[in-house]
């Protein structure tokens, strides 16, 4: 596989890569720290015909880009834990009238306004259900540099296949990271562009939520001689309110089902030094980082530690999990947050004797935390 | 021959939700005949609405039709205007929905100056969820909210939209349907943001508990706090302080439009033209 390497920021990369990726269309609003993604794509979309918008706030800037993305534009917006926050009932709409977009999330330390610089994984039970009501997030976590550019592109492919938001975690470690990247080529990376499905057939014949149980949504762009209906309500086959009992029924189930069936084409995951481990870390995003260095240190010891990471965090990589967490007794799960991977981990596991090492105070874990909280396991 | 409104209407989602002698309907009807003497093409238009009564419009019109939630009609429609320059996009919201929940996006919508047009159908109550203070709700009526009596000072969506910079504000009412249809019809041709109140009855949220529960009684009372520009202007501010005047109220046609200017935006980053500057622009503060 060709690659190319590149110096830059986490956040630099995720707004190269919406473009690489065939982005037309941004809206955001400034907020700490992914405020750089809207920066660098402010520049980089017009360059190409595209627009980047700064709108008057977080909810504006989600709603923007539905609405662009119901125009058929791939669309992005960006923002950390305040901003999801805000956008929450917008990604529900998208959610819930199966509109494609990808919305890159900064973590930093919350709750409220929290540590604005600093960083944070608190976002992760957020991101699993952002908005009310019953639907089936996709989420991913980038893990290192490259990954921040790699997962948008993959965000938006995922985004196109199920018809709905892809969230990207990134952290503020990750975004603000200067360094050097190998990524795949452009060539590459276009030739993995995989669109949204369209119905070309006559349009009374169309139907755009009319689909099978565990389908997506089919929707034609706008202004292309297909007029139908958009709405947040429960809809018919062809997007119109409704309170019909089945259809309701259905269309809900088919939210959770269109992912859960699928799952194995979202599912993606890292295995380090895996094969002879006696003791499983659990780790992702930037902390992830911390724990292969500590790896290193615990192995030259002669303690065989490795790392489980997850990269689709939701829907997450459960019997992955599983089965490793039923081969190796001793399992660590290292996050920047109280625990909210973790009890996912205890879930999937069926184990409730599953060890954490968290931190909360906006700054880093480092590799001689997780060495000294392995030995002490 | 009676003029056609099957061509633009969803018939088969008849009747509407709305209730027996709401204006909604009005501006609805209103609406569609202002579209056919445009000439415009339904598949080139997408008509954008939020939640409350108001919020039902879109679906109706066998147009492009999203229907959003409450309050961000305008921001969703810039993102497709933006993404779609070419094509029309109209937004119609409650006064709930454009002026409360919903101000901030009115506010920039106005300020852009994009190329959308916002009706609001101002009804001086939140109707569908059953009498709830609007910012428009006339102080001293009866709301479920402030049953004493609402205390609330109101607002004019139109000097807001005005003072905000829609290059483009008027306001009609239901009991003038020709009017506000001809309204219509420059709102929607004049490019940039133009901003259209349509003055519609609740007699049943608001009129029920305030003296005008038969639609004739609060179509009645808008007609008696109405006074066209023309007239309004030769009232002393006494006179004008509970009138609100109909008409164009603005029309800017040199105004810079939002989505002409970021074509701008676009050629200086393809490097067709040199950097923006102070000195592009007449009011630069």
């Amino acid at each position: 596989m060709a690659t190319r390497e590149v110096i830059s920021t986490g956040n630099e990369l995720a707004a190269i890569a919406a473009v690489d990726a065939g982005c037309e269309f941004f809206g955001g609003y400034p907020l700490t720290p992914s405020s750089e993604v809207m920066h660098v794509i402010s520049d980089l979309l017009p360059k190409k015909g595209g627009v980047a918008i700064q709108m008057e706030d977080e909810i504006a800037g989600v709603c923007c880009v539905i609405g662009a993305s119901m125009s058929g534009k791939r669309a992005l917006t960006a923002t950390s834990g305040p901003g999801m926050s805000l956008k929450a009932e917008n990604l529900g709409l998208a959610q819930m009238a199966e509109v494609p977009l990808v919305c890159v999330n900064v973590m930093r330390g919350g709750p409220s306004t929290g540590l604005p610089t600093r960083v944070s994984q608190g976002d992760i039970l957020q991101s699993k259900n952002p908005s009310h009501g019953d639907y089936k997030s996709i989420t991913l976590c980038a893990g290192n540099l490259a990954e921040c550019y790699t997962e948008v592109v993959r965000a938006f492919n995922i985004a196109d296949r199920f018809m709905q938001p892809v969230i990207v975690l990134l952290d503020e470690t990750l975004g603000h990271m200067h360094g050097k990247a190998d990524l795949p080529t452009l060539e590459e990376v276009q030739a993995g562009i995989k669109l949204r499905k369209t119905f070309d057939g006559p349009p009374e014949e169309y139907h755009p939520y009319e689909c099978g149980p565990t389908d997506p949504a089919v929707l034609n762009p706008m202004f292309e001689g297909y007029r139908y209906h958009f709405t947040g309500l429960h809809h018919d086959k062809n997007g119109f309110p409704t309170e019909e009992i089945e259809t309701c029924r259905k269309l809900i189930q088919r939210l959770e089902d269109k992912v859960e069936a699928h799952k194995d084409e979202i599912e993606s995951y890292e295995e380090f030094m895996l094969d002879d481990a006696e003791i499983l870390i659990v780790a992702y995003g930037s902390v992830s980082l911390a724990a292969k260095e500590a790896i290193r240190h615990l192995r030259d010891e002669g303690i065989k530690a490795g790392l489980f990471r997850p990269i689709t965090i939701w829907p997450s990589p459960a019997e992955k999990i599983k089965e490793y967490t039923d081969k190796i007794d001793k399992v660590l799960v290292v996050e920047l947050n109280i625990g909210q991977f973790h009890s996912e981990v205890q879930r999937a596991a069926a184990r409730l004797d599953i060890e954490g090492l968290f931190k909360v105070n906006g700054r880093a874990i480092s590799p001689y935390e997780i060495v000294n909280k392995v030995k002490e396991l | 021959m009676a003029f056609n409104y099957d061509e633009y209407l969803r018939t088969e989602k008849m009747p509407t939700l709305w209730c027996w002698g709401c204006g909604d309907g009005v501006i609805l009807k209103s609406f569609i005949r202002a579209f056919d003497k445009l000439g415009w093409n339904k598949d080139d238009t997408c008509v954008v609405s939020g939640i409350g009564c108001s919020g039902r419009f879109s679906s109706y019109l066998d147009f492009n039709t999203v229907h959003t939630t409450h309050g961000r009609t305008i921001a969703y429609a810039t993102g497709i205007k933006l993404a779609n320059p070419d094509k029309h996009v109209v937004c119609v919201a409650g006064d709930g929905d454009a002026l409360a929940i919903g101000g901030n996006h009115t506010i920039h919508g106005c300020r852009r100056n994009i190329d959308i047009t916002l009706i609001v159908i101002q009804n001086f109550i939140y109707g569908l969820t059953n009498s709830q203070t609007s910012p428009t709700t006339p102080r001293g009526m009866w709301t479920v909210t402030q049953k004493a009596g609402n205390i609330d000072p109101t607002f004019d969506g139109c000097k807001l939209a005005e003072a905000a910079g829609a290059s483009f504000v008027g306001r009609e009412k239901v009991t003038e349907p020709r009017k506000l249809e001809k309204l219509l019809v420059q709102a929607m041709e004049h490019k940039g943001f133009s901003y259209v109140e349509a003055l519609s009855n609740c007699h049943i949220n608001l009129g029920r508990k305030n003296k005008m529960a038969n639609a004739m009684e609060n179509l009645d009372w808008i007609d008696s706090i109405t006074v066209s520009k023309k007239k309004y202007d030769t009232l002393s501010p006494e006179e004008q302080m509970n009138k609100l005047p109909t008409g164009i109220l603005k029309q800017d046609k040199e105004a810079d439009e939002y989505c002409d200017m970021y074509k701008e935006i676009q050629e200086v980053h393809q490097g067709k033209r040199g950097k923006i500057t102070q000195d592009d622009f007449e009011k630069k503060i």
